[in-house]
């Protein structure tokens, strides 16, 4: 187990090396902060100041150097735009994100754990219809296009919950289902059909010819072989909410850290990316080998080696 | 199934031809049937519609600006309203498919012929290549795919090819691990050996004995990404960062409408239906391939019955 976490981690810490290069060097070709932040009728002096100030006008190599120095101490620089440092500035974005992400997940997989069961129970059932097509199109729902039309119907038609912000909990409502209609459509897919195939298995048989009560069968026995499913779909589901929340973050105004990275991204604010970039790549590494041992612990089978 | 069951369905029906009896199959699933009739009759719009109606659904006409949608008072092109310079949106639509679909076929071609070399060449060197691969793949896997759409864009045009530049690297590695995983698994069986014991170089090991058995399974992954492509892209298009205007596609026109939202909702409507329905007919189609094409899961659609009997043997 230890030496699968130390190995594990050996090779994230090289991944994490190419991506803190990577995201230099590319950075660097997304065009001249200088150029964005000033206002257009800015003097040549003005913008030597500015890059003076900045150290853009250090040859690449130096900067890259400062670059990575900094990036040892997880220091990247101030933040262009709100002159705090880039590292505070995405980690006060974090929480947002995560707690988002962590109901997210929760709630999902309990609609997927429960549905997904109650739907192979019966294949091909009235319910299992419904649940199938209802996940199916929940999985093909483009989340921007529902984010807007959530908030245009509920929020500005009704009044129901506010259009957009962080606050109370009527806030958390519309992120919290459209980030939930994607995971949950597809673990509920998978869910379901691992069921379908598990219940069809002998040792199922085994346990009802003993006469056990089919709730307990179906919750417990089965659904326990269908979970490695259900961990793989949602474990690549989270990521890709902590990846890319973006489109949920910007039409909420969530001041999460796919709002932060987009808007360093469009503003050129290369400390702020840079900084994301990590600490969104951490996680996601942190999160891959979280997933492999929970593979281990829910499947005695499966040796971490 | 029962044994009984199988030997009447031997007797009452003489064998059948592989495409003849996936046709039955697809009678037999009316969501599939549905889907794949959409699926044609959209392609077919999409690829004679703008032809026929020229430069309908691009020619600008200022006095149509935002006109109600579910409405014939216009004409017919009109029918679904007009956008906020007064193009037609049902003819922009049928433009718009024709871009967003050709991006997400390519991006899936692309992403499955050179994920699935690299996955093969992965599992089959494991040590030092094949551990290289995985890293690299690691490093796509965890790179946020909006920088990279927005070095793309800057870098080079801001073009559709562009766009499918950026989605195919974002889905390599999906391809890879399939790919990998089962080369893994397939390597050690005898048939490899056997012929690697008759002399058989590795690559012809690699493409003739070991990629026909990967591909079914990757064909399989292909068909349930074009969804995922597909959204990914309308995604990067509504962010501003995908395709950009002359063009159209459909996560564009949502990203135009959103500013009328309160006053012309259909602008944002009807494209993210269409992006809707697109993705949903594909993942029934695909679900249904996957059960039909493997002989293990198909017993689900032949008979209902036959998934109850299953259960109840």
């Amino acid at each position: 187990m230890l030496e699968f976490i130390g190995r594990r981690t050996l090779h994230s810490i090289i991944a994490l090396t190419t991506l803190i290069v990577l995201v230099f060097f590319l950075g660097r070709l997304t065009g001249d902060p200088a150029l964005l932040y000033l206002p257009e009728n800015a003097t040549k002096k003005t913008i030597e100041d500015f890059r003076e100030r900045n150290g853009f006008n250090d040859p690449i190599l130096v900067q890259f150097g400062r670059y990575v120095e900094g990036a040892a101490h997880l220091d990247f620089g101030k933040s262009y735009r709100r002159n705090q440092p880039a590292m505070q500035v995405v980690v006060e974005a974090l929480p947002w994100t995560l707690k988002l992400a962590a109901v997210t997940v929760v709630l999902a997989m309990l609609v997927a754990m429960t549905v997904g069961p109650l739907a192979a129970y019966r294949p091909a059932s009235i319910f299992d219809r419904i649940a199938s097509v209802l996940s199916l199109a929940a999985a093909s729902t483009p989340d921007f296009w529902v984010a807007i039309i959530g908030i245009l119907v509920i929020a500005v038609q009704f009044g129901w919950l506010p259009t957009s912000g962080v606050g109370g909990p009527a806030y958390w409502v519309l992120p919290i289902f459209v980030l939930m209609l994607k995971i949950t459509g597809t673990t509920t897919q998978v869910v379901r059909g691992s069921m379908i195939s598990t219940l069809a298995s002998p040792y199922i048989k085994a346990a009802r010819a003993k006469g056990m009560q089919e709730e307990r069968i179906v919750f417990i026995h089965a659904l326990r072989n269908s979970v490695i499913a259900a961990v793989t779909v949602a474990g690549d589901q989270t990521r890709g909410i902590v990846n890319g929340a973006v489109i949920v973050e910007t039409v909420f105004g969530w001041p999460g850290i796919g709002k932060t990275m987009i808007d360093a991204i469009t503003q050129r604010d290369f400390a702020v990316i840079q900084a994301a970039v990590l600490v969104t790549a951490v996680i996601i590494l942190a999160l891959n080998i979280v997933i492999d041992i929970l593979y281990a612990l829910l499947d005695p089978r499966i040796r971490l080696n | 199934m029962t044994t009984k069951d199988s030997l009447n369905f031997a007797q009452a029906q003489p064998p059948k031809s592989g495409l003849s009896a996936a046709f039955t199959l697809l009678l037999g699933d009316r969501f599939a049937l549905v889907s794949l009739i959409y699926l044609v009759l959209l392609v077919t719009a999409a690829t004679i519609g703008p032809e026929l109606l020229g430069d309908a659904g691009t020619k600008i006409n200022l006095r149509m600006r935002n006109v109600p949608t579910m409405t014939m008072e216009n004409g017919f092109l009109y029918l679904l309203g007009g956008d906020s310079l007064g193009r037609p949106i049902l003819p922009m639509l049928l433009v718009g498919a024709r871009t967003t679909l050709m991006i997400a076929v390519s991006v899936v071609i692309f992403s499955m012929l050179i994920g699935t070399t690299l996955g093969v060449v992965a599992g089959y060197y494991e040590r030092l290549l094949g551990a290289f691969i995985m890293r690299a793949a690691d490093v796509i896997m965890s790179f946020p795919s909006l920088l990279l759409a927005v070095i793309v864009l800057y870098v080079l045009e801001p073009a559709a090819a562009n766009v499918v530049i950026v989605l195919a690297i974002t889905r390599l590695p999906i391809y890879i691990r399939v790919a990998r995983a089962e080369v893994l698994e397939i390597r050690e069986r005898l048939f490899v050996e056997s012929a690697r014991a008759s002399g058989a170089s590795n690559i012809r090991i690699m493409v003739l004995h070991i990629l026909p058995v990967v591909v079914p399974t990757i064909f399989t992954v292909a068909t349930l990404d074009f969804a995922g492509v597909m959204l990914s892209e309308s995604g990067l298009s509504f962010l501003g960062i995908g395709v950009q205007p002359p063009d159209v596609t459909w996560g564009l026109m949502v990203a135009m409408g959103r500013n009328f939202l309160t006053t012309a909702w259909w602008l944002a409507f009807w494209p993210g239906l269409a992006i809707l329905l697109t993705a949903l007919a594909t993942n029934l189609l695909s679900n249904w391939l996957r059960l039909a094409m493997d002989p293990m899961l198909r017993w689900r659609l032949e008979d209902t019955d036959a998934v109850e009997e299953r259960r109840d043997v």
